[in-house]
């Protein structure tokens, strides 16, 4: 097992460090114009701009760039281990930027996860059990509500609704939570229900569909001989045995959610890391952009390692072979 | 009937009838079946797939779904009839004082608990004891059916046992509360060749040792010789003759039944000799009028395709069978047909 996790480990570097050399020849091989015009004010010279383009190391083939940030990944730079380089814009560290912006969305993704967990699978339970009854339909009703409505539409809505109208909730911004537990839960209670929605609804059919497919299982069958009450039938039996393909899931969908609440971020305006690396990447600044995708690569494939791992104990069958 | 066989008298079924409403419309898993169980006995179910041997069994145990199934008849057990039992007092009979094997072993356990919690949880379910005398009564039953080495292959999973483990493990889980009738649902058809005849001398012994009914199903009809004291045969849904096993394979009387045992390969008969039975089963959907067997039937006439025959006895000394055939007939078909199995033999 410290074996496989370990070797697991080696391909995650190898697999992180892959996604981001494509980061770095998209960058490159892309025609966006050039990044030094953005920092040399107006109407450079040519004097200028070759003088800024060899600070930032544009001159350079992105290759050498790659390496050079592969090197101080691993050795770290000033700013101390791991090395994640300076910005164009302000020269400023990017592992500080991003660690003063990774807290906003990881809390934002831990407490929608949180939510949409729990809320999806318990809908999901229900409708299975009461399957074709008024309430499966309204729950998948619910579900193809979710599903079709759009993050930016459902969050102005929610905002309009309990900030503007009613004023139950603050309104956008982030607020952290040591300094105000209370203002913080309630800067933040609006984005994780609009961010749950959508996957709650997910998870509400994934899990009533695996119900339902398990439930029809010889297994159940022999369960229910056995005497067993239904609520151990359904939750003993049945849940377990539908639980696999939601906890990988599960795992996929936090882990790509690091880079990928933008929209959800900037409607609420909680300048997380999604926002930082789409700003970055307008502004053509490449240190944040390879740092946030640094990043959330790792947050992939860590995932997907946990997964792996708990697969094996929710599952025998995965133990042993 | 004596006295010492009414106390000795389990089940009574009597009009079974199960109707499954689909999209297509209604069909008659079931119709009109009726049969009894007495301690020490076995009853063989025959027929071909899709005539509701494992439906009837399956509606026995409340397994169907009430809200999806319309279920006729009485079951009575113990003077109770298992039909219109509330469901938690059902729950309170399955697995405690009626038992289940079911075909595939292979699917019927849960992958993903130890085979001995499996059977633990059976006895939790109706006794309150605590986990590790439930876990010990799980080793002594998996011990006692002849799983070697019981106590540890008990913490084992069930892709860890092979076919036949796994049925000997559902027999210990069956066993757990001694129950009074032990339903076997083609126990032995996933199973190879030489573990059958073990799981199936296990449930004997298992029968004998518990003083329980067995009903044995399946389209196996050398797995009924063997060990059946009676044998209902089934097509469509419908018992088509049933009687104590000697006569129904001594001296079959149903046109169905003789095509059934002409199409049983035995060891003294060559492939040439094997009769198969023309046409196939009929749809339980729009089921053919009159005797359901009148299609493929090689003697039919005249009332057949119009008048249901009735299942009783045609003659004192005869067992139930449902055929208009006149007696006389049987007879003559009947021992023409013997003849012939002799000659297959001996060719």
């Amino acid at each position: 097992m410290i074996l496989y996790i370990a070797r697991r480990l080696v391909w995650t570097i190898v697999v992180v460090f892959c996604v981001i050399g494509i980061t770095y020849i998209v960058f490159y091989k892309l025609p966006a114009g050039n990044p030094a015009l953005r920092f040399a004010g107006h109407s450079p010279t040519q004097a200028e701009l070759t003088e800024i383009e060899h600070r930032l190391g544009l001159d350079r083939p992105w290759y050498v760039q790659f390496g050079k940030f592969a090197y101080h990944f691993f050795v770290g730079d000033k700013y101390g281990w791991p090395g994640l380089g300076y910005t164009f814009a302000s020269g400023a560290s990017v592992k500080s930027l991003i660690f003063a912006r990774a807290p906003r969305t990881l809390l934002l993704i831990a407490g929608a996860a949180v939510l949409w967990l729990f809320s999806g699978v318990a809908i999901g339970v229900i409708s299975a059990v009461r399957r074709r009854s008024i309430v499966d339909r309204a729950a998948m009703g619910f579900a193809l509500f979710g599903i079709s409505t759009p993050v930016f539409w459902l969050g102005l809505m929610m905002l309009y609704i309990f900030w503007s109208r009613l004023g139950w909730t603050a309104g956008t911004g982030y607020v952290s939570p040591a300094n105000s537990p209370t203002s913080f839960f309630s800067h933040m209670i609006l984005p994780w229900i609009t961010l749950a929605l959508l996957y709650a609804a997910f998870y509400a059919r994934m899990t009533r569909n695996n119900l339902l497919e398990t439930l029809g299982e010889d297994y159940i069958r022999t369960a229910r001989a056995k005497g067993l009450s239904e609520r151990s039938v359904i939750f003993k039996h049945g849940l377990r045995a539908s639980l696999t393909p939601i906890v990988t899931m599960f795992g996929m969908d936090v882990a790509l959610l690091v880079g990928g609440a933008v929209i959800t971020e900037s409607v609420f305006n909680l300048q997380g890391l999604g926002y930082l690396a789409i700003n970055s990447a307008l502004n053509q600044d490449l240190p944040i952009v390879a740092g946030v995708v640094l990043l959330a690569a790792v947050a992939v494939a860590l995932a997907n390692l946990v997964v792996d791992i708990l697969y094996a104990f929710i599952d025998p069958r995965v133990r042993y072979a | 009937m004596s006295a010492d066989g009414q106390e000795r008298r389990l089940l009574d079924v009597r009009g079974l009838t199960v109707r499954f409403p689909t999209p297509d419309g209604v069909v008659q898993a079931v119709s009109d079946v009726s049969f009894a169980l007495s301690r020490g006995e076995t009853l063989g179910v025959v027929g071909e797939s899709g005539s509701g041997k494992s439906v009837s069994n399956l509606a026995i145990m409340g397994l169907l779904n009430r809200a999806r199934t319309t279920i006729a008849g009485e079951v009575m057990f113990k003077g109770r009839n298992l039909l219109t039992l509330p469901p938690d007092q059902l729950r309170k009979v399955r697995g405690k004082e009626i038992a289940m094997v079911f075909q595939d072993p292979f699917a019927s356990l849960h992958p993903m608990y130890r085979v001995g919690a499996q059977i633990a949880e059976a006895v939790t379910a109706h006794e309150d004891v605590d986990k590790d005398r439930a876990w010990g009564r799980a080793v002594e039953l998996l011990d006692r059916v002849g799983i070697p080495n019981a106590p540890s292959r008990a913490r084992d999973y069930p892709h860890q046992f092979s076919g036949g483990m796994r049925q000997r493990a559902m027999i210990a889980m069956a066993l757990v509360h001694n129950p009074d009738i032990l339903i076997c649902d083609e126990p032995t058809t996933a199973l190879d060749v030489t573990v059958q005849a073990q799981i199936l001398e296990l449930i004997e012994d298992v029968k004998r040792e518990f003083d329980i009914g067995v009903i044995l199903v399946t389209h196996d009809l050398g797995v009924i010789a063997e060990t059946a004291n009676s044998v209902m045969v089934m097509y469509a849904g419908r018992i088509m003759e049933y009687g104590p096993a000697a006569e129904v394979f001594g001296r079959p009387q149903h046109p169905y039944a003789w095509g059934l045992l002409d199409s049983m390969p035995t060891i003294d008969r060559r492939l040439a000799a094997l009769v198969p039975i023309e046409g196939s089963p009929p749809s339980l959907l729009t089921p053919p009028s009159g005797c359901p067997f009148h299609p493929r039937c090689p003697y039919r006439f005249e009332p057949c395709p119009t008048e249901r025959p009735p299942l009783q006895a045609p003659v004192a000394e005869a067992h139930l069978d449902a055929c208009h055939l006149p007696w006389e007939k049987k007879v003559e078909l009947g021992s023409q047909r013997a003849k012939k199995v002799a000659a297959g033999a001996a060719a």
